[in-house]
């Protein structure tokens, strides 16, 4: 008899931090291949139609960088808070505020017009975004209340308002009864990188740099430091002079103003109006993305990109093949749950022990001897 | 009763080997253990006394060796198969639950579903039949730690061991209670039963043990006979060469020095239902000198700390004064920046992150008071600076490591602590107050440590040290002072202070201090 046994190691593997997500990415497309074969589908023509075709060609990449932007802004966002041990799950609701508090100025003063027009609601979005970060915020401080439950049911709230929003007051009054707003002016419309090649707009920009910003932050600044203390150590975050409380605001609000510029971006430059639903669930894929790019604002750009495609491949799969594009739920579920599989490689080695008869025999006859 | 080699030995080791990566914690080692002997286990932090008993309790699974137990080969696989050996353990650090009964935490471990009250009654009359009286009703959390310990110890004899390994028992007693618990370890000894006794108190060893092996770097490097062997002798065995003795200049123009930390009405609430509340504490610490805070653990050190050190804040500004100012209701930062250094008791954890390397756990403490030459413009760190003031720590205090820059946690605790020490004294503060500063910490270490605090005393700096070693403070302090149920006694001057005077203060002796009045809020 054979039995698995964790080791732990002495100290973290770097080789293992590394790669544990390319394990965890081949272990998904194993069981994707699984999946595939149990609906009656060839997995290579599925895994083709899934992950090749839809990046094969120019605009195609665009459309994948439309998709990554708002993942990579958000889960940049989400990778500060959750070093330091403090759980913002409602990226998505604060997506939703950032979209609806930057569309203020296009809705509410079309007229209004200029170069000042999108920076202003750029602004307005992360404003909003952060202040609706800062209710579990202040909710957790004040009172003790748990963030996971706090930051989630928020996320309902927010669909709810836009819903109501579109539907009754920032209803178009021209639009036949639709449930949305206005298009916006030229002036609110987030501008497109290269209009020749694709659709590509703003918003990848400044997922970059966010990413890059805030790997600056982590890895270099005193800020990151204390994040990364009180993340892994709170009672030595303590003993440094770290506020707690001060950290879970100042987290929050971080990511809470990156997912409402996330938010803004999408619905300025990808939809160019506020309609009911505004985002294919990014706030929660983006929890994936953080934790699929290691935490690491870089490993994040990467992992940003990978599950756009899973986006984009559950779009095509559902035209070519007649699959729910539901898989690319499946999919990323079973991405998040194999890295965080495969983390237990970094700090744990693997040893297969084999059962030595005299072991299990020793014992008994003692006790039968007592 | 002495050693006798013709006896039969009831456990027998035979080059048992334990590798951890590239160390052998373990190499080689041979031991014997007599029915009816108190044998001992003397070593060094990292000397592999650890590693020894883990395997002999089935928690760790040894790379080569045989275990002959009773003449009979046996593979312990894990503590169950140890305890139906006959092997039983009282740890160094409990693992009791505060919220529960003395019969409930017995009767998790027991696990063999036999009702409360039948355990209750079991525990109370084997507690009284040796001597350590235990109210099997009472809350944990009630309990002293000497106390506790005696649940541990029940627990381990209910479950009818031949064989009892006893890792540091005496480090959390009084020098009385430590009595009581060697009249115990006698009787038990009289009864024909084993026990496997881990210190580094040699005196203990030479007073108790009838054999004892000395383990140096995982080798076994002597058997002998405590009692002919001197405290000295005993320590050379251990550490390989002479361990330094400690040197105390004596303190001179101390009385008229100014106090750079004064306490003074200190008062605080138990923060939880198991914290020790503060009671009036006073005291003052000029410079040039060592006060020792001496006390079993748990009553209050802890509490102290957290006040002095400013990771609590105080409601009244002056209870807490240092060098001549108010500093009750500034944070720790604040508190260093007014000059004053922090050593916690918990390494891992609390004075450093385990998981960050020695350069971040360098900044972890002084990201403030260096702010100008760690930390640079917009906030960016100074990672040269920092790295390079840690290799000069780790110079000065002969921090030794495997890599140039390692995670804390890959440290020994000795070398830890240095490093941890190292980081405050290299800022010459002019207060330092050290929780704990060699506990669990090998004697070369612990000596160096002790010299360099003196030594910053001596240099005009104010030093408070609180210790549950009293050897430790007699070596160390001016005066000690004893901290018992939250209240601090006077300090006694080291001339007029002896074991027995301070070791009846730590059992709650002096008028005014009443026996065991714990409030449970």
């Amino acid at each position: 008899m054979m039995r698995l046994e964790l080791v732990k190691r002495p100290q973290r593997s770097a080789l293992f931090s590394v790669l544990s997500p390319f394990i965890a990415f081949a272990l998904t497309m194993i069981a994707g291949a699984v999946l595939f074969a149990l609906l009656g589908v060839n997995p290579l023509e599925a895994f083709n139609i899934y992950f090749i075709q839809p990046v094969s060609e120019v605009w195609q990449l665009h459309e994948l960088a439309i998709k990554a932007a708002p993942l990579i802004l958000i889960a940049v966002g989400l990778s500060v808070c959750y070093k330091a041990n403090i759980w913002n799950i409602g990226a998505e609701g604060q997506f939703i505020l950032g979209g609806i508090f930057g569309s203020i100025i296009p809705v509410l003063f079309p007229e209004f017009e200029g170069p000042l027009v999108l920076p202003l609601m750029l602004l307005l979005g992360m404003v909003g975004g952060a202040l609706y970060a800062a209710i579990p915020a202040l909710l957790k401080t004040r009172f003790s209340t748990n963030e996971i439950l706090t930051s989630l049911m928020l996320v309902y709230v927010a669909q709810l308002f836009l819903d109501w929003l579109v539907r009754g007051p920032w209803r178009d009054p021209q639009g036949h009864g639709f449930p949305q707003t206005i298009q916006f002016g030229d002036s609110a419309v987030l501008p497109e990188l290269m209009p020749d090649a694709g659709r590509a707009n703003w918003g990848f920009v400044f997922a970059l740099v966010a990413a890059i910003a805030i790997w600056l932050m982590m890895s270099r600044m005193l800020k990151g430091f204390e994040v990364r203390v009180l993340g892994s150590s709170p009672r030595a975050g303590r003993f440094a002079g770290f506020g707690f409380n001060k950290m879970v605001f100042f987290t929050f609000l971080l990511s809470g103003a990156l997912a409402g510029l996330a938010g803004i971006s999408e619905v300025s430059g990808a939809i160019g109006q506020l309609q009911p639903v505004i985002s294919p669930g990014y706030g929660f894929t983006a929890i994936i993305v953080a934790f699929l790019g290691r935490l690491n604002p870089l490993g994040i750009v990467a992992a940003g990109l990978v599950l756009a495609l899973t986006y984009l491949g559950g779009e095509a799969v559902q035209s070519a093949l007649g699959i729910s594009d539901k898989v690319a739920r499946v999919f990323q579920g079973m991405l998040l749950f194999f890295v965080l599989g495969c983390d237990t490689l970094i700090h744990y080695r693997i040893r297969l022990i084999g059962f030595a008869a005299p072991k299990l025999e020793a014992a008994p006859k003692l006790e039968e001897a007592r | 009763m002495s050693a006798n080699h013709d006896r039969a030995n009831l456990l027998e080791v035979r080059g048992l080997t334990k590798i951890f990566g590239t160390l052998t914690a373990c190499d080689h080692i041979d031991l014997n253990i007599a029915k009816g002997e108190i044998h001992a286990l003397l070593g060094e932090n990292g000397a592999g006394k650890s590693t020894l008993v883990k395997m002999l309790f089935g928690s760790l699974e040894p790379n080569s060796g045989e275990i002959f137990w009773d003449g009979k080969a046996v593979n312990i696989t894990s503590p169950g198969v140890a305890k139906r050996l006959g092997i039983g353990m009282v740890f160094q650090h409990f693992s009791l639950f505060e919220a529960l009964t003395a019969a409930e935490n017995i009767a998790l471990s027991l696990n063999d579903g036999s009702p409360i009250s039948t355990i209750a009654a079991k525990a109370r009359a084997l507690s009284y039949s040796y001597g350590l009286p235990l109210d099997p009703e009472s809350l944990v959390g009630d309990l002293s730690v000497g106390e506790r310990q005696r649940i541990e110890i029940i627990r381990c004899l209910l479950q009818t061991p031949q064989l009892i390994i006893l890792d540091e028992p005496t480090s959390v007693l009084t020098p009385q209670e430590a009595d009581k618990l060697f009249e115990t370890l006698e009787r038990l000894r009289a009864e024909g039963k084993s026990i496997l006794y881990i210190s580094h108190r040699l005196e203990e060893v030479k007073r108790i043990c009838d054999r004892a092996t000395v383990l140096r770097h995982g080798k076994v490097v002597g058997h002998c006979n405590p009692r002919q062997e001197t405290a000295a002798s005993l320590a050379r065995m251990m550490v390989g060469n002479e361990v330094k003795a400690v040197v105390r200049a004596p303190a001179e123009g101390i009385e008229t020095a100014p106090a750079l930390l004064e306490i003074r009405g200190l008062t605080r609430k138990p923060a939880t239902p198991f914290a020790i509340p503060l009671k009036n504490v006073n005291l003052n610490v000029r410079a040039g000198e060592v006060i020792g805070i001496a006390g079993v653990a748990g009553n209050g050190q802890g509490e102290f700390f957290e006040a002095v050190s400013g990771e609590v804040l105080q409601q009244d500004a002056g209870s807490v004064r240092i060098r001549g100012k108010d500093a009750g209701a500034l944070s720790i930062t604040g508190r260093r920046l007014m000059g004053a250094a922090f050593v916690p008791e918990e390494r891992l954890g609390h004075g450093a992150a385990p998981r960050m390397k020695l350069s971040e756990n360098l900044l972890l403490s002084r990201h403030a008071t260096d702010g100008k030459s760690f930390v640079g413009s917009g906030g960016m760190v100074k990672n040269a600076s920092v790295y390079s003031a840690a290799q000069r720590i780790i110079t000065a205090m002969d921090v030794r490591k495997s890599a140039p820059d390692p995670e804390a946690a890959a440290l020994s605790g000795g070398n830890l602590q240095k490093f941890i020490v190292g980081r405050e004294l290299d800022r010459k503060p002019s207060v330092m107050v050290v929780n704990q500063p060699t506990w669990g910490v090998d004697a070369g270490a612990a000596a160096h440590i002790r010299q360099a605090l003196i030594e910053l005393a001596r240099s005009g700096s104010a030093v408070l040290v609180i210790s549950q070693d009293l050897d430790e403070l007699f070596e160390l302090s001016d005066a000690i002072a004893v901290m018992h149920n939250g209240e601090l006694s006077a300090p006694l001057p080291i001339a007029e202070a002896t074991f027995e005077k301070i070791g009846l203060l730590m059992g709650g002796a002096e008028p005014g201090h009443a026996e065991h009045t714990m409030e449970t809020a």
